[in-house]
């Protein structure tokens, strides 16, 4: 019975990572490998625009095959690939880039991580000296000294007695 | 920790309600800013749905127009026509379709059956014009001015608020008289 729902469970994972990107079954001629292979990294990169959150090569929408066959007739064409991005980034705008460029209002995302990284360093660093002079306690002064002398003669006195 | 720093939790935590307000109020997230605004409208040559003729880009200029993006097998576009049909007949806007990946028999019919508000549609049955345009979901309706630059993009239907709110008051901008024609 156990075997039977463990299979289940396997099979319903194995189902579930199957949908994921097989979509793109177009297949286009490349005289080189290097051009097919810069094919398939462009319609990896780029984004289905009618979709929320796929990648050309990812997405079934008409559109994207139409995008794809753009894309493949460009690589064919031996336009390079800041050419194309910068083709489709005319007519789709940004949306189609999912590596957004470097600009004033992509400053946080590019940013942002490196600084709440440089953060959080400069505040464990701050705990840790925190810590280390708690730790070691500040010498003591002359007169401290002469103090703890008579503290300690006193008890001494005191347990002799 | 100093008393201040206490209050640093609710600080961050004030911080990200405001980000997830803003965020979700935004608009509809599959509505893209168009990168096409204020670009010339693209060049194209293509052919005309009624008969077959020839039609380019040079030819629809001279006046703003409307330009949009349809087809028969797009169930949107059918629901948007009673206004395109009505605007046609109601103001002096010329109105021009791009038949976007479709059958031109079937569109041909479709307009013969529905009515036919466009002074003449491009056929683009490869999507080419589509792809120059930026369109990514029919129907899609740019505002074009008389100089060929695209004024104004929509997706999605054209129902009688886009046109009051949005479309009328650019095509006004732009020069084009559109009063009420007497009841």
């Amino acid at each position: 019975m156990k075997r039977v729902i463990l299979r289940a469970l396997l099979g319903a994972v194995l189902l579930a990572l199957s949908t994921a990107s097989f979509a793109a079954i177009d297949t286009y001629a490349f005289e080189t490998a290097a051009e097919e292979a810069r094919y398939k990294a462009l319609i990896d990169e780029l984004r289905c625009p009618k979709c929320l959150n796929t990648n050309l090569s990812g997405s079934d929408s008409p559109i994207s095959a139409d995008l794809r066959r753009t894309v493949a007739t460009m690589v064919q064409a031996g336009k390079g690939d800041e050419e194309i991005r910068e083709y489709l980034l005319a007519r789709y705008g940004d949306f189609i880039l999912y590596r957004p460029r470097v600009m004033p209002a992509t400053y946080v995302l590019w940013f942002g991580p490196a600084l709440l990284f440089l953060l959080a360093l400069a505040f464990m660093a701050r705990l840790v000296l925190r810590q280390r002079r708690a730790e070691a306690p500040a010498p003591l002064s002359p007169e401290e000294q002469a103090a703890l002398a008579r503290l300690s003669q006193a008890v001494g006195e005191n347990s002799k007695a | 920790m100093s008393r201040t720093s206490l209050f640093l939790p609710l600080g961050l935590f004030l911080l990200m309600a405001f980000m997830l307000w803003r965020g979700f109020a935004l608009n509809d997230p599959h509505e893209l800013p168009s990168a096409l605004l204020n670009q010339p409208l693209p060049d194209f040559q293509k052919t005309r749905l009624a008969d077959g003729a020839p039609v380019a880009r040079q030819d629809l200029l001279g006046t703003p127009f409307l330009l949009n993006v349809w087809a028969t097998w797009c169930p949107t576009c059918k629901a948007e026509h009673a206004e395109l049909n009505r605007i046609a007949a109601r103001y002096a806007v010329p109105l021009v379709g791009v038949n976007y990946k479709d059958d031109g028999p079937a569109a041909r019919a479709w307009l013969a059956r529905y009515g036919d508000p466009y002074r003449l549609s491009v056929v683009d049955e490869d999507g080419s014009l589509g792809i120059e345009l930026g369109v990514y979901g029919a129907p899609e309706t740019f505002i074009v001015d008389g100089d060929g630059i695209i004024r104004y993009k929509r997706v999605g239907a054209v129902d009688r608020r886009v046109w009051e709110e949005e479309i009328r008051p650019v095509l006004q901008n732009l020069g084009l008289p559109l009063e009420e024609p007497p009841a």
